[in-house]
C-alpha cells in the first residue's frame, strides 16, 4: 500500500458540481486546490472557485479530462502532492492510479489492483463468492451445450434469465419462468444473438423480479479497517441511469442492514480496500440481497450517507489517503434521519428522457440550509455543454424522518427553477409526489410501471393558469412603458398609462397565447378598477394582480376569480414562464409570420434542430422537392443519431448548416419554399 | 414647503337628499344611454359588412387602432356621434371615419382611420368634416397623422356636399402639403382601396405602407379604365402592393397583412427622431379628493337647477386643490388655477349669468394665463350676459367685448367642456366652438343654443302679439302656446348635445367622470405644440 503523506495542495481532475464539492472540503480544511479544464469550461464554476486553475485542452473529454499525461503535468508543475479525481472520467481507470504512483503523487481512491479486480464483472463476482457475500448464482461457462444450459438453470432456480455474453440492450436476452419454456426461449435468444452479435453464447444468472438497487457506502484505510456507512436505495432508474435516491433504504429492518454492511465490509476486505467504496447489490422482495458490483470511487449520491451519518466523506477521502485511519470507527458511526437526493438533470422526460444542452437562462434555486444542499457546478448564465454529463445540480435534502424529508424535497423542487433549457424538475416532483414513492415501494422497474401517471401524455393547461400568464404579460408591457415615461420630461401625462381607457366605450384586447401546439385565444377586457376580465372559451375570469421585485427576481402576485396566488415571473423570448408551490407553467407567445426568420411552417413542422449537435450528413439542397418524411439530414447529438426528416412535401428554399457543422437547439436546419395560396 | 399647501376645494355633498339623488339618477341615465348609443355605433356597419370585411383577413377599424397604438394605452377617439340621425334612414356609424389620438411608439398621433364595413368607407359629407376637424386638430397641436386608408372615395350621390368647397374633400389633401411643409409627420397605411382622390392621401403622405392583395391605389379603378381605353385590368395588376413597392415607387414598405403594416407603422412612427418638449412645469399628479360620480349628483340634468362650479372643479383638479383668483369680485364667473395630471391650468367657470365685473375678470385672468403658458379650461355653463337698462347704461356690451376678445387671441391651448347651458353671447365669452378651443366637448345634460327654447318662444310670441296689436287683432293664449309649442320643441332638439355632436359643433361627448382623463389627454396633445406668444388687440376701455 502506498503510504501516504500530508496534503496540502490537491488538483482535481474534473469538473462541474463534483469539482466544486472536493474544492469545497479543501478550502475548509486549508488544503489549496488546483482546477483543470477544457475550453469549453473556461468560465465555468470551478475554475472560479480553484486556487489555481490550469487549461489542459479542447472540449472534448478524450483531448482533456481523460488525458492523463496533461492532468500529471499539471500535478507536478503545480506542486499538488494528490489528485482527486471525482467520478466518472479517471476516477476508476486502473492505468491512471498506476501512473499517479509512479510519478509520486497519491491517487485518491483505492489502489489499482482493487480497481483491476472490481473492474471486471467476472472476476469481481468470484472474489466476493469467496469472501463469503451473496452473489447472484450463474453459470458463465464455455460449455453451451443445450443440456448442459439446461442443467444449470434448474441448478440455480426457475426464473432464470439467459442472456448473450456480448449481448446488450435487451438484445438476446430472455426472462425464462419454468423449465418448459427453456428451450424455445433458448433458440431464439440464440437466433437473435446470433444476428446482432454474430455470437450466440449465453450466460445463466437468476432472475430477480422487480428488484431494488440497494448499495452499502464504505470506506477502507491504509491500516486495514474498513466500515460500512450505510446504505443508499437508488432503484428508481431511467435509461438504467439513477434519478433519485436515498439513505437509508426504506423498509428495511436494522437486521437487513446489518447484514448488508457487514458483508459490503467482507467486500472490501476482500481486495483490501482504500478510501471510498461503494458495495452495490441487487435486492428482492424478499429482502434477500445479491452483490451486483463494486464501484471504487466516489459516488454522485454520497451526500445522501453523508446526511445521514453527518459526515464530510471527502474529508475522509483526504485523511485516508495522507495515511491517517478511518475517523469513526464502525459504533461510533450514527444513522440519524433521512435524507433524499434529487438530480436535476437537462434532458426531456417526454421525449425518452432524451439528453439537453444549452444555457441555463434563468436559474434560481430554493436557499441552501443545514439539511437543504445544492451541489452544483453551473450558475445563471452558464451553459450546460453538449460535450459532458447534462446533470445540473443535485438537490440534497435531510430531515428527520422520510416523510418529511420527502415534503421538503418536493417544497425545495417548487423552487427550483429553470428555464432555457428543458429540465426533468416537474417529473421528478411527479415522482415524489406518487403515492407508490411515498408508500417507499420502490424497484428499478418503478418509472415504466408507473409510467401513466409520471409522463402524462397530455396536460391540458388551465385557464385560470393562461389567464395569470396573460396578466403578467400585460403588467409587463405596463412596467415597460412605465420605465419608458421615465426617460421624458413628460411623465404624468395620462397617454402613459396603461389603463386601456377608451370614450364611452370598454376597451377588449385579444391576445393569443400557445400551450403546446394549442393557441388560446383570451379576450381581456380592462376595467376602470384596474381589474381585467378574462374570457377565454366560455369562461370569464375576473383577474387582477401586480408584479413585484424581490432578490431579482419578478414575482407575478395575481388573484383569478378570487383565487390568489403568487409565482415567479419569467418572460424570456417569446415564453412566458411561472414557477409557483402549484407548479411550473409555460406559455408560449405566437410570433407573427413577418417577424419569424424562417416561414412558421417550416419550423413548426420539425425542421428545426431537436438539439444542440453536429450536422453529420446533409441530403438535400436548394431547390431540391421532397416529400414529406424524406430525409433532410443526420445529426449527432449526445452520441445519438438523429434523422431530420421533411414535415411536409415542398420545395426546400434554404439549408442552413453544411456537413460537419454545429448547430444550436432550435436553429432552423432547412427552410422550404412558401407555398402559394 | 409644508405652508405652501393649496387649499383643497370642494365639499361632502348631502348624498342623501332628494335634489341629490334625483339628480344623479337623472344623469346616470343619461350616461347610460350615451353608452348604449356608443356601444352600437362601436359596432360600425352591418353584420354582413362587418363578417365580410374579416372573412378577407382585414381587422376592422377599431381592432387596427387598438393594435396600431402601444398596448393598453388609452384612445382619445373624438365625435363617435358624427353623422348620428344625420342622414335620415341612412347610418353612417362614427360618420364612417374614426379619428382619435394616441400613443405610438411613444408619439401622440392623430389617427385617422375609414371605416369600410360603413358604407364602403365612401365621405359623406360628415365623413370630409370629421376628417378635415381631425387634421385640423393635428396642425394645431402638431401631432403627427397615419391614415389608415380604407376608402371607397366620395360618396357619388352627395358629391355636391362634399367636393366642391373649401373645406370639401380637397382640403384633406391641402392639409397634407401644408402640415407636411410644417414638419408635421404625414404617414399613411394603404389596406383597402385608395381609388381616385383617395389615391391622394398616400401619395401625399411623407411614407406609407401598403398591404399586399388588399391595398390598392389608382386614380382610376378597372371598371373606368376598361370604360376609357377598353384595357383589361385587374385591381392588384393596376394599384396592388406589388406594383406600387416594386415599380412605381408610389408606397414604400410593403406589408403582408394589417398586423404587419401596423407593426411596420410603428417602426415608422419610431424612426420619426421625434421628442415632445413641454413648455410648461409639470407636478407628479393626484387624483381629486372626491370620487368623480358625485357629479352625477351635483350637477343633474335639469339646466335650470343651479350649482357650485367649485364642486366640479374639485372632481376633476389633482388633489382637489384649486387657487383662486380674484374670488371676491365678479363672483358669477369663477377663475384659478389648478393641476390635471400634473399639467398647469387655468380654469374659468360660470356660477351664474355673466355681469360687467365677471367679464373683466375673466379677460384678466385669460390675460395672466396667456403671460405664463398655462392652458385654459373653460366649464361651460352660461346662459348669457344680464340684460337689462342699468347694465346695459354700465356698459356691458364693452365689458363682455373684453372678455370675448381676449378668449379670441389667447393663443394657449383652450379646452372648452360645456357641462351645461351654452347659450347666446355667454357662449362667445366662454370659448364656444367658433372661438377655436383645442377641444371642445359636451356633457350628456348640455344644451347649446342662441337662447333657451323658453325664452326664444316667449321673444316670437311677443313679437307675434305686437304686431296682432297692431292690426288690432287678440292674440288667444291658445294661440300663443300653438306658436309657443314647436319652438321650444325645436330649441329643444337642436340644442341637444347629439344633434350638436352629429354635425361636428363639438369633439365628442363624455361621461362627467371621464372629465377628468379627457381633460388630461387633451392637455397632453396640445403641448406637442409650443406654446405661442398672444397679442392682444384693442380692449374698449
Amino acid at each position: 500500500t502506498t503510504p501516504g503523506g500530508s496534503i496540502t495542495k490537491v488538483l482535481i481532475a474534473n469538473r462541474g458540481e463534483i469539482a466544486c464539492r472536493v474544492i469545497r472540503t479543501a478550502r475548509k480544511m486549508g488544503v489549496q486546490s488546483v482546477a483543470v479544464y477544457s475550453e469549453a469550461d473556461r468560465n465555468s464554476m470551478h475554475v472560479d472557485m480553484a486556487d489555481e486553475a490550469y487549461s489542459i485542452g479542447p472540449a472534448p473529454s478524450q483531448q482533456s479530462y481523460l488525458a492523463m499525461e496533461k492532468i500529471i503535468q499539471v500535478a507536478k508543475s503545480s506542486a499538488a502532492q494528490a489528485i482527486h479525481p471525482g467520478y466518472g472520467f479517471l476516477s476508476e481507470n486502473m492505468e491512471f492510479a498506476e501512473f499517479c504512483k509512479q510519478e509520486g503523487i497519491i491517487f485518491i481512491g483505492p489502489p489499482s489492483t482493487a480497481i483491476r479486480d472490481m473492474g471486471i464483472k467476472s472476476t469481481s463476482k468470484s472474489i466476493m463468492a469467496a469472501a463469503g457475500v451473496p452473489v447472484v448464482e450463474g453459470y458463465h461457462g464455455n460449455d453451451q451445450s443445450d443440456e448442459c444450459l439446461k442443467e444449470h438453470a434448474g441448478k440455480i432456480g426457475y426464473p432464470v434469465m439467459i442472456k448473450a455474453i456480448r449481448g446488450g440492450g435487451g438484445k438476446g436476452m430472455r426472462i425464462i419462468r419454468s423449465e418448459k419454456e427453456f428451450q424455445e426461449q433458448l433458440e431464439s435468444a440464440r437466433r437473435e444473438a446470433k444476428k446482432s452479435f454474430n455470437d450466440d453464447a449465453m450466460l445463466i444468472e437468476k432472475f430477480v423480479d422487480t428488484p431494488r438497487h440497494v448499495e452499502v457506502q464504505v470506506f477502507g484505510d491504509h491500516h486495514g479497517n474498513a466500515v460500512y456507512l450505510f446504505e443508499r436505495d437508488c432503484s428508481v432508474q431511467r435509461r438504467h441511469q439513477k434519478i433519485i435516491e436515498e439513505a437509508p433504504a426504506p423498509g428495511i429492518d436494522p437486521e437487513v442492514r446489518r447484514r448488508l454492511g457487514e458483508a459490503a465490509v467482507r467486500a472490501a476486505k476482500a481486495v483490501n480496500y482504500v478510501g471510498a467504496g461503494t458495495v452495490e447489490f441487487i435486492m428482492d422482495s424478499k429482502h434477500n440481497f445479491y452483490f451486483m458490483e463494486m464501484n471504487t470511487r466516489l459516488q454522485v449520491e454520497h451526500p445522501v450517507t453523508e446526511m445521514i451519518t453527518g459526515t464530510d466523506l471527502v474529508e475522509w477521502q483526504l485523511r485516508i489517503a495522507a495515511g491517517e485511519k478511518i475517523p469513526l470507527s464502525q459504533e461510533e458511526i450514527p444513522l440519524q434521519g433521512h435524507a433524499f437526493e434529487a438530480r436535476i438533470y437537462a434532458e426531456d422526460p417526454d421525449n425518452n428522457f432524451m439528453p439537453g444542452a444549452g444555457p441555463l437562462v434563468h436559474l434560481s434555486t430554493p436557499p441552501p440550509d443545514m439539511s437543504t444542499r445544492i451541489e452544483t457546478g453551473v450558475r445563471q448564465g452558464d451553459e450546460v455543454s453538449v460535450h459532458y454529463d447534462p446533470m445540473i445540480a443535485k438537490l440534497v435534502v435531510w430531515a428527520s424522518d422520510r416523510q418529511s424529508a420527502l415534503s421538503k424535497l418536493r417544497y425545495s423542487l417548487h423552487q427550483y427553477n429553470i428555464v432555457g433549457l428543458r429540465t426533468n424538475v416537474d417529473f421528478l416532483l411527479r415522482l415524489s409526489g406518487h403515492s407508490e414513492f411515498e408508500a417507499g415501494n420502490v424497484h428499478t422497474d418503478f418509472i415504466p410501471q408507473h409510467h401513466k401517471d409520471l409522463l402524462p401524455t397530455h396536460s391540458t393547461i388551465a385557464k385560470e393558469s393562461v389567464c395569470q400568464a396573460a396578466l403578467g404579460l400585460i403588467l409587463k408591457e405596463k412596467e415597460m412603458t412605465s420605465a419608458f415615461k421615465l426617460h421624458t420630461q413628460d411623465q404624468f401625462s395620462p397617454f402613459s398609462f396603461s389603463s386601456g381607457r377608451r370614450l364611452n366605450i370598454s376597451y377588449t384586447r385579444n391576445m393569443t397565447l400557445r400551450s403546446g401546439k394549442n393557441d388560446i385565444i383570451i379576450a381581456v377586457t380592462y376595467n376602470r378598477d384596474g381589474s381585467y376580465d378574462m374570457q377565454i372559451e366560455n369562461k370569464l375570469f375576473r383577474v387582477l394582480g401586480d408584479l413585484s421585485n424581490e432578490d431579482g427576481y419578478t414575482y407575478l402576485k395575481s388573484s383569478v376569480n378570487g383565487v390568489a396566488s403568487k409565482s415567479k415571473f419569467i418572460l424570456l423570448d417569446n415564453t412566458i414562464y411561472l414557477f409557483s408551490m402549484e407548479g411550473s407553467i409555460e406559455v408560449g407567445i405566437p410570433v407573427p409570420k413577418y417577424l419569424s426568420p424562417v416561414s412558421a411552417e417550416g419550423t413548426q413542422g420539425g425542421t428545426i434542430a431537436p438539439m444542440t449537435g453536429t450536422i453529420e450528413k446533409v441530403f438535400v439542397k436548394a431547390g431540391d422537392r421532397v416529400k414529406a418524411g424524406d430525409a433532410l439530414m443526420v445529426m449527432i447529438a449526445m452520441k445519438m443519431e438523429h434523422t431530420i426528416k421533411a414535415p411536409k412535401d415542398g420545395r426546400i428554399k434554404k439549408v442552413f448548416f453544411s456537413e460537419g457543422a454545429q448547430a444550436n437547439r432550435h436553429a432552423p436546419l432547412v427552410e422550404f419554399e412558401e407555398e402559394e395560396v | 414647503y409644508h405652508g405652501d399647501a393649496v387649499a383643497r376645494l370642494g365639499t361632502q355633498p348631502d348624498s342623501g337628499s332628494s335634489t341629490y339623488q334625483e339628480n344623479y339618477e337623472q344623469m346616470k341615465a343619461l350616461v347610460n344611454q350615451l353608452h348604449e348609443r356608443a356601444q352600437y355605433v362601436r359596432l360600425g356597419g352591418s353584420e354582413k359588412a362587418r363578417a365580410r370585411h374579416t372573412s378577407r383577413g382585414k381587422l376592422l377599424p377599431r381592432d387596427r387602432i387598438d393594435n396600431l397604438i402601444d398596448p393598453g394605452s388609452p384612445f382619445l377617439e373624438f365625435s363617435q356621434f358624427a353623422g348620428y340621425k344625420l342622414y335620415g334612414e341612412e347610418e353612417v356609424p362614427a360618420g364612417g371615419i374614426i379619428t382619435g389620438i394616441g400613443r405610438v411608439s411613444g408619439v401622440e398621433c392623430m389617427i385617422v382611420a375609414n371605416d369600410a364595413t360603413v358604407k364602403g368607407g365612401t365621405y359623406y359629407p360628415v365623413t370630409v368634416k370629421k376628417h378635415v376637424r381631425a387634421q385640423e386638430i393635428a396642425l394645431q397641436n402638431r401631432l403627427p397623422c397615419i391614415y389608415l386608408v380604407d376608402s371607397g372615395g366620395a360618396n357619388l350621390p352627395r358629391q355636391a356636399d362634399t367636393f366642391p368647397d373649401r373645406d370639401h374633400f380637397g382640403r384633406i389633401f391641402y392639409n397634407q402639403a401644408i402640415m407636411s411643409s410644417k414638419n408635421i409627420t404625414q404617414i399613411a397605411v394603404v389596406m383597402g382601396s385608395c381609388t381616385a382622390g383617395g389615391a391622394y392621401v398616400p401619395a401625399m403622405a411623407d411614407e406609407n405602407i401598403i398591404v399586399q392583395r388588399q391595398g390598392t391605389i389608382f386614380l382610376a379603378g378597372p371598371p373606368l379604365v376598361k370604360a376609357a381605353t377598353g384595357e383589361e385590368v385587374s385591381a392588384e395588376d393596376l394599384g396592388g402592393a406589388d406594383l406600387h413597392c416594386r415599380r412605381s415607387g408610389v408606397t414604400d414598405h410593403y406589408a403582408l397583412d394589417d398586423h404587419h403594416a401596423l407593426h411596420l407603422t410603428r417602426k415608422v412612427v419610431r424612426s420619426l427622431n421625434y421628442q415632445k418638449k413641454l413648455d410648461v412645469t409639470v407636478e407628479p399628479s393626484e387624483e381629486p379628493l372626491f370620487p368623480a360620480d358625485e357629479l352625477y349628483g351635483i350637477v343633474g340634468a335639469n339646466l335650470k337647477r343651479s350649482f357650485d362650479v367649485r364642486e366640479v372643479i374639485a372632481r376633476i383638479v389633482d388633489g382637489s386643490r384649486f387657487n383662486e383668483f380674484k374670488a371676491l369680485y365678479g363672483d358669477t364667473l369663477v377663475t384659478g388655477f389648478a393641476r390635471i395630471f400634473g399639467y398647469p391650468v387655468g380654469i374659468i367657470g360660470n356660477n351664474g349669468v355673466l355681469f360687467s365685473e365677471s367679464a373683466k375678470k375673466g379677460a384678466h385672468f385669460v390675460q395672466l394665463c396667456c403671460q405664463r403658458n398655462i392652458p385654459l379650461l373653460f366649464l361651460q355653463n352660461i346662459t348669457g350676459f344680464m340684460v337689462g337698462k342699468d347694465y346695459e347704461a354700465e356698459g356691458i356690451a364693452k365689458d363682455g367685448a373684453k372678455m370675448v376678445a381676449a378668449v379670441s387671441c389667447a393663443k394657449v391651448p383652450k379646452i372648452t367642456v360645456i357641462i351645461g347651458g351654452s347659450y347666446g353671447a355667454g357662449n362667445y365669452g366662454m370659448c364656444g366652438r367658433a372661438y377655436s378651443p383645442r377641444f371642445l366637448y359636451m356633457w350628456p345634460n348640455a344644451r347649446i343654443s342662441v337662447m333657451g327654447g323658453e325664452q326664444a318662444a316667449t321673444v316670437l310670441a311677443t313679437v307675434a302679439r305686437d304686431q296682432r296689436a297692431r292690426e288690432g287683432k287678440q292674440f288667444s293664449s291658445a294661440e300663443e302656446a300653438a306658436l309657443k309649442e314647436p319652438i321650444i320643441k325645436r330649441f329643444e332638439e337642436e340644442g341637444n348635445p347629439y344633434y350638436s355632436s352629429a354635425r361636428l359643433w363639438d369633439d365628442g361627448i363624455i361621461d362627467p367622470v371621464d372629465t377628468r382623463l379627457v381633460l388630461g389627454l387633451s392637455i397632453s396633445a396640445a403641448l406637442n405644440a409650443p406654446i405661442q406668444r398672444t397679442d392682444f388687440g384693442i380692449f374698449r376701455m
